[in-house]
């Protein structure tokens, strides 16, 4: 997994709240059976009309976000199904870090798989930055995970918190099942009591 | 002593198999389902790192999202090239990996969250996953079951266990009794439409009172399928006398001495008095009526009787979401519910896909027909509730009114096979979803419970089951 430690970059403002997976990727596009190559779908219904044609309202097709590599989005972000395409669409377009008052639980989880980092702010804090994404292309706020801190294109710096076991994988880019495979021994003790209690499962 | 502990805390504490000074916990998992739009890149992970299944025995895989519903589906030709080449794929990894598998042939194949615990996969005090947020049904056995992503899945293949943290506990107290007309269905749309789709964020629900121990399983299974809907982890029911008769006999569950020492263990599996829950919801069981939705959220729930609101009545950013859901829906602010005019009608899901909910909509359609220029679908949830429902006479009576009678699969739910709304085409669903595009590109969801889509089936437009009964 690619590390994640500091990123500057644009912020895109999507305020609509209960973006769910569905409007994230359709799931026409859940076909495939690569992880890759979803990013030209993202957003797909908001973004492209049934020909294919780009609608211009939406925001990452205006000039000054095509190139955003953070998502500055209403509450409840994400909700709805498992699909880990949603944030394989999301880091496949380039965004690798969402900022929201609330995340859905598995999207949330599935975001740690795959380099992005989301965060949970305060709506006081969230509409600071919502307003900093307002300005376009020249609002490159900063996300610090090290520090845990976002800072605004005016030099506002904001905390965030995050699990101390998902920044670090994060921070290192470390594969779960590698982490988990050393404690091999741990879940064979736990197989053995298992069979001995419920020997049923 | 030990301090009281919720089901959800003793589901949890026989579970952990290691625990991080942080809290950080591998948790051990009973039973994996597998479907084939979620699993393949899972599948090919293992194989490109050289690791194989860590229980074969535990991990159960059959295709549901993509499958025709039509006759003849053997073809492959049905298909879209892509659909078949994920179904293929599942064919190949099961094989490869020697998990157990339930291919479109066999009679048991059907929708994954049906077939686990219609073959007694799923039962009580069990970890359940599968890549599917619908997996919080089976948490109506008081088994912790909840979707992962597909990096997940993998790393349930191939180390048995999940990186977790514990969540916290919510109590969904239903308490009475439902009035005549009034459905499981109805149950879990009510509460959604009062804990808003983010209510349940960060908590597993345990939903109880007399309501909900006054249900079958089909019925408590609606009931925590859509537990995720509300935004909770998972959501789980105490196992009684119900479950276990609904347990008892199925090929996968325990038999003999075996069976009473599991039954011994499952009454273990209650909440302790006095044990701590950190939000809890209420409703009165005389106070649900027979609901629909009006919007694109699952939460825009309104009493059948209501009228479509405006983004006035909102707040904050549920005023845009509420004004693009009424335009998306094509409706007016003030239109009665009752006066809204459907094309067509799916029953079926993992939400309302059971033996039960055949004989809901059998009930109300029985000797008529269904309005003319309405389509009508009905897909039983697996190939043994479709031979069940054939047995029972019930099959007669949907074709008889003019219904389609289709073969297993998630169907129209997700539209992810050739049953698809088109645009503007506005459906009365027995499904848990009614987002945009959800059926289909541009097409209107309103979400019900099977009685109510049978009452819609014959009107033609969304209608009170009351004034049919």
């Amino acid at each position: 997994m690619e590390k994640f430690q500091k990123l500057q970059g644009i912020a895109a403002p999507m305020p609509l709240v209960n973006i769910d997976t569905d409007m994230i990727i359709p799931k026409i596009f859940l076909k495939s059976i690569q992880r890759s190559g979803f990013g030209v779908n993202l957003f797909d219904e908001m973004r492209y009309n049934r020909d294919g044609s780009e609608i211009p309202d939406f925001v990452l097709n205006k000039p000054q976000y095509r190139e955003a590599e953070i998502l500055i989005a209403g509450d409840n972000f994400g909700c709805g199904s498992s699909r880990e395409h949603a944030p394989w669409a999301i880091a496949d377009f380039g965004i690798k870090c969402v900022v929201s008052t609330s995340f859905a639980d598995i999207f949330f989880n599935n975001c740690f798989k795959n380099g992005i980092l989301p965060i949970v702010l305060p709506q006081e804090q969230v509409d600071v930055l919502m307003a900093d994404a307002e300005k376009g292309a020249n609002a490159r706020m900063t996300v610090d995970l090290e520090a845990q801190e976002i800072t605004t294109s005016d030099g506002v710096s904001i905390a965030f918190e995050v699990d101390a076991f998902k920044k670090h994988c994060l921070l290192n880019g470390l594969d779960d099942i590698g982490l988990t495979m050393e404690k091999a021994d741990s879940i064979k003790s736990y197989e053995d009591k298992l069979t001995a209690q419920r020997p049923w499962v | 002593m030990t301090a009281p502990k919720t089901l959800y805390d003793k589901i949890w504490d026989a579970h952990v198999a290691h625990e991080a000074e942080d809290g950080t916990c591998l948790l051990y998992i009973d039973r994996h389902l597998v479907h084939e739009v979620t699993s393949p890149q899972a599948f090919e992970g293992l194989r490109m790192a050289g690791r194989k299944v860590h229980a074969p025995d535990k991990t159960i895989a059959v295709p549901d999202h993509n499958v025709p519903t039509t006759a003849g589906r053997e073809d492959p030709a049905q298909m879209t090239e892509e659909s078949r080449i994920q179904v293929e794929a599942l064919d190949k990894n099961a094989k490869e990996f020697g998990v157990h598998y339930y291919p479109v042939s066999d009679v048991r194949q059907g929708i994954v969250h049906i077939v686990g615990p219609e073959n007694g996969w799923t039962l009580p005090g069990m970890t359940v996953v599968c890549g599917d947020s619908h997996t919080a049904t089976h948490g109506a056995f008081g088994s912790l079951a909840h979707g992962i992503g597909t990096s997940e899945v993998e790393h349930v293949l191939a180390t048995q266990t999940l990186i977790q943290k514990k969540s916290m506990n919510m109590k969904v107290e239903i308490t009475g009794k439902l009035k005549p007309g009034v459905t499981a269905k109805d149950i879990t749309l009510a509460v959604i439409g009062e804990t808003g789709t983010g209510g349940g964020t960060g908590y597993v629900i345990e939903y109880c009172g007399e309501a909900i121990r006054d249900l079958s399983m089909e019925g408590r299974m609606t009931v925590c399928n859509m537990a995720i809907e509300g935004g909770a982890r998972a959501g789980l029911i105490a196992p009684d006398e119900t479950t276990y008769e609904y347990c008892k006999g199925r090929a996968h569950a325990p038999k003999g001495a075996a069976w009473e020492q599991a039954v011994e263990y499952w009454k273990t599996l209650f909440t302790d008095e006095g044990a701590h829950f950190d939000k809890v919801v209420t409703l009165r069981g005389e106070d649900i009526e027979p609901v629909v939705t009006w919007g694109t959220s699952p939460e825009d729930v309104l009493p059948i009787t209501g009228v479509v609101p405006s983004p006035d009545d909102f707040e904050g950013g549920k005023i845009e979401a509420a004004r693009r859901s009424i335009e998306y829906m094509g409706l007016t602010p003030g239109q009665k519910l009752s006066d809204i005019e459907i094309d067509t009608v799916f029953i079926g899901s993992c939400t309302n896909g059971r033996i039960e909910d055949m004989r809901a909509v059998a009930e109300v359609v029985k000797g008529k027909k269904i309005k003319e220029g309405i389509r009508a679908m009905i897909v039983p949830g697996s190939g043994l509730v479709r031979a069940q429902a054939e047995e029972e006479g019930l099959a007669e009576i949907f074709e008889a009114a003019g219904f389609e009678w289709r073969l297993a699969g998630c169907s129209m739910c997700l539209a992810m096979n050739p049953d698809q709304l088109s645009e503007d085409e506005r459906c009365a669903s027995t499904s848990n979803r009614n987002f945009e595009g959800r059926q289909g590109y541009k097409g209107r969801t309103h979400l019900v419970s099977p009685a109510m889509a049978a009452a819609a089936a014959l009107t033609g437009k969304l209608t009170d089951v009351r004034e049919l009964m």
